[in-house]
């Protein structure tokens, strides 16, 4: 299974407040422990939201807003992508990270949809359309 | 937390823990089937112990501790003291002493060695390629035997038996369980590569049954190759195998149809390829290269693969690469195979007879008389040169070779395609 797993932002780390040497040791020896285990796809660290922009939908408009932005907690700082068997495992892997801000933090776990998931959501109805829509493209 | 919840999470920790666990107790021991009790016997006292005192910071060192305590207690009940089990008793007391920490910087040393040494013990070539694969599946991927022996669609106990032997036949080797150096260890890598590569091949290119692909193989094997990049960062071959194997499995969606049949790759809807994979297969690639590798089986294949990654679309494929790789290939693994993929290379790239006169000399070759993917490339060269009648009867015998539901219902549409049979 793959998982994201976001490393949540802080006030400090959207001030920008660079990781002391020790914490980035500390963060380094854990990634290798997921590079050994085989987990460890990807990931890499954000900067803070103020070097970020936002694009807003409303029907067809489109307001491009500037970072920073609210709701701190909310936001991402950093991210790895991993294979795991499941979620207990992906889990137990990331109680096992250093915290990686100076206080309380988060970080979060989301499984990817993989290809078993897309097979319920198209059956049956919008595989009916699609080889109606087929047989119909063919047929001219 | 309620008590099936810390249970699964023990069972959870003891699952990311137990190839260290294992690899460690074998490399002191010398014996793999002990190391492995030796595990579960940890398992079950972490089972009493962490409920009330809940999951120690390090289990990993927690679990080995409590591993050495009940190996020290197996020795002193032991009658036949042995010499061998003498010395070893005698070094395990001195490690009983040592405090968790020290333990846990012992072991961060030693792990990743302790682990590699244990992934070619298993892959020894005194075994047999399906007795490596087995016991790396279970030790090194932690499948239950119930598991692997559904993913090599095979039965429980013939799967425990294979495993049982292997272990004997190691332990009789007298092998060491450390990581073979100088001479000995381009042939020993091969050998654990292989066995990689079958666990790969077995997920992705089942040859019997209703699955074209068992996917959960193919991760387990991009998973073993990650853990053997990450213990052997230096090997060109390794970074040549997992490219091989990312790339190939970015196809994994497109290959199978909703109805289960197989998917050529130049039919294949390219947009649902993984391009993440792709990418991570090409940097993968890239490392092989810069190690010095390029011309590494594994890398060369790898390098096949990529080209067809790297095309947007089926007329982008650059062929006459392709067949220039397959002619460097042919010259490092001489196999009939390979030939075979050769002459589709070069009929793709310099037309259907330049296939046709590879794959004219390879219908001698007994390894591929009854080999479905050899009348099904020749009648593909025919209908293509457009000899119609006789690329029908190739794609009827290619059928009737494969044992692959899918790839049989495929092999005949293209008969059909040919149009009616002549009447006799």
């Amino acid at each position: 299974m793959r998982m994201m797993v976001f490393v949540k932002a802080t006030e400090d780390s959207e001030k920008g407040v660079m990781p002391t040497t020790e914490l980035l040791d500390a963060m380094m020896k854990y990634n290798e422990e997921l590079v050994k285990a085989g987990i460890m796809v990807g990931g890499d660290g954000l900067k803070p939201s103020s070097a970020g922009k936002r694009v807003a939908f409303d029907g067809p408009g489109r307001t491009v807003i500037d970072g920073p932005f609210a709701e701190t907690r909310e936001l991402v700082a950093g991210y790895w992508l991993w294979e795991v068997k499941d979620m207990d495992e992906a889990v137990e892997w990331v109680k096992r990270c250093p915290n990686p801000m100076f206080g309380p933090s988060e970080i979060e776990i989301r499984p990817f949809f993989e290809m078993e998931d897309f097979a319920e959501i198209v059956t049956p109805e919008i595989a009916e359309r699609e080889a109606r829509l087929r047989a119909e493209t063919e047929g001219r | 937390m309620a008590a099936t919840d810390i249970q699964r999470t023990i069972e959870t920790v003891f699952r990311i823990e137990q190839p260290r666990l294992i690899a460690g107790l074998a490399r002191m021991l010398r014996d793999m089937g002990r190391a492995e009790e030796l595990a579960q016997d940890a398992l079950l006292v972490a089972l009493a112990e962490w409920p009330a005192r809940g999951v120690p910071d390090n289990p990993g060192a927690w679990l080995m501790a409590a591993a050495k305590r009940r190996a020290i207690d197996g020795l002193r009940r032991d009658k036949m003291r042995a010499r061998k089990h003498e010395e070893i008793g005698r070094d395990l007391e001195t490690a009983r002493d040592t405090s968790v920490e020290d333990m846990e910087a012992a072991m961060d040393d030693d792990v990743g060695d302790e682990l590699l040494g244990l992934i070619f013990t298993a892959c020894h070539p005194v075994l047999s390629p399906d007795a490596r694969a087995a016991l790396t599946l279970r030790l090194i991927g932690g499948l239950g035997t119930d598991e692997i022996a559904r993913a090599f669609l095979t039965s429980e106990p013939t799967i425990a038996q294979r495993i049982v032997r292997a272990k004997k036949t190691i332990g009789q080797a007298g092998l060491t369980f450390e990581v073979p150096r100088g001479s000995e260890r381009a042939g020993r890598l091969a050998s654990v590569l292989e066995v990689i590569y079958l666990i790969f091949n077995e997920g992705y290119a089942a040859t019997r049954g209703e699955d074209l692909v068992r996917p959960a193989l193919c991760d387990e094997a991009r998973r073993l190759g990650r853990i053997l990049a990450g213990l052997a960062p230096e090997e060109p071959e390794v970074h040549g195998l997992l490219a091989l194997m990312e790339i190939q499995s970015s196809r994994l969606a497109a290959r199978t149809a909703r109805d289960g049949s197989f998917v050529p790759l130049p039919e294949q809807n390219r947009a649902r390829w993984d391009h993440g994979m792709i990418a991570r297969g090409l940097a993968a690639l890239d490392r092989a290269e810069a190690l010095g590798g390029a011309d590494g089986p594994y890398a060369l294949q790898a390098a096949l693969a990529a080209c067809h990654a790297r095309a947007l679309t089926p007329e982008a494929t650059d062929w006459p690469r392709i067949a220039g790789l397959y002619d460097r290939l042919r010259t490092l693994l001489p196999s009939p195979v390979v030939d075979l993929n050769r002459a589709v290379a070069h009929s793709m790239a310099f037309g259907p007879e330049a296939g046709l006169a590879i794959a004219d000399q390879l219908a001698e070759a007994a390894m591929l008389r009854n080999y479905a993917p050899l009348p099904a490339a020749r009648g593909d060269f025919l209908f293509r040169a457009g000899r119609l009648e006789e690329a029908r009867a190739e794609f009827v015998r290619a059928a009737s070779l494969t044992r692959n539901e899918g790839e049989r219902r495929f092999l005949l549409g293209r008969a059909e395609a040919c149009g009616p049979a002549a009447m006799p």
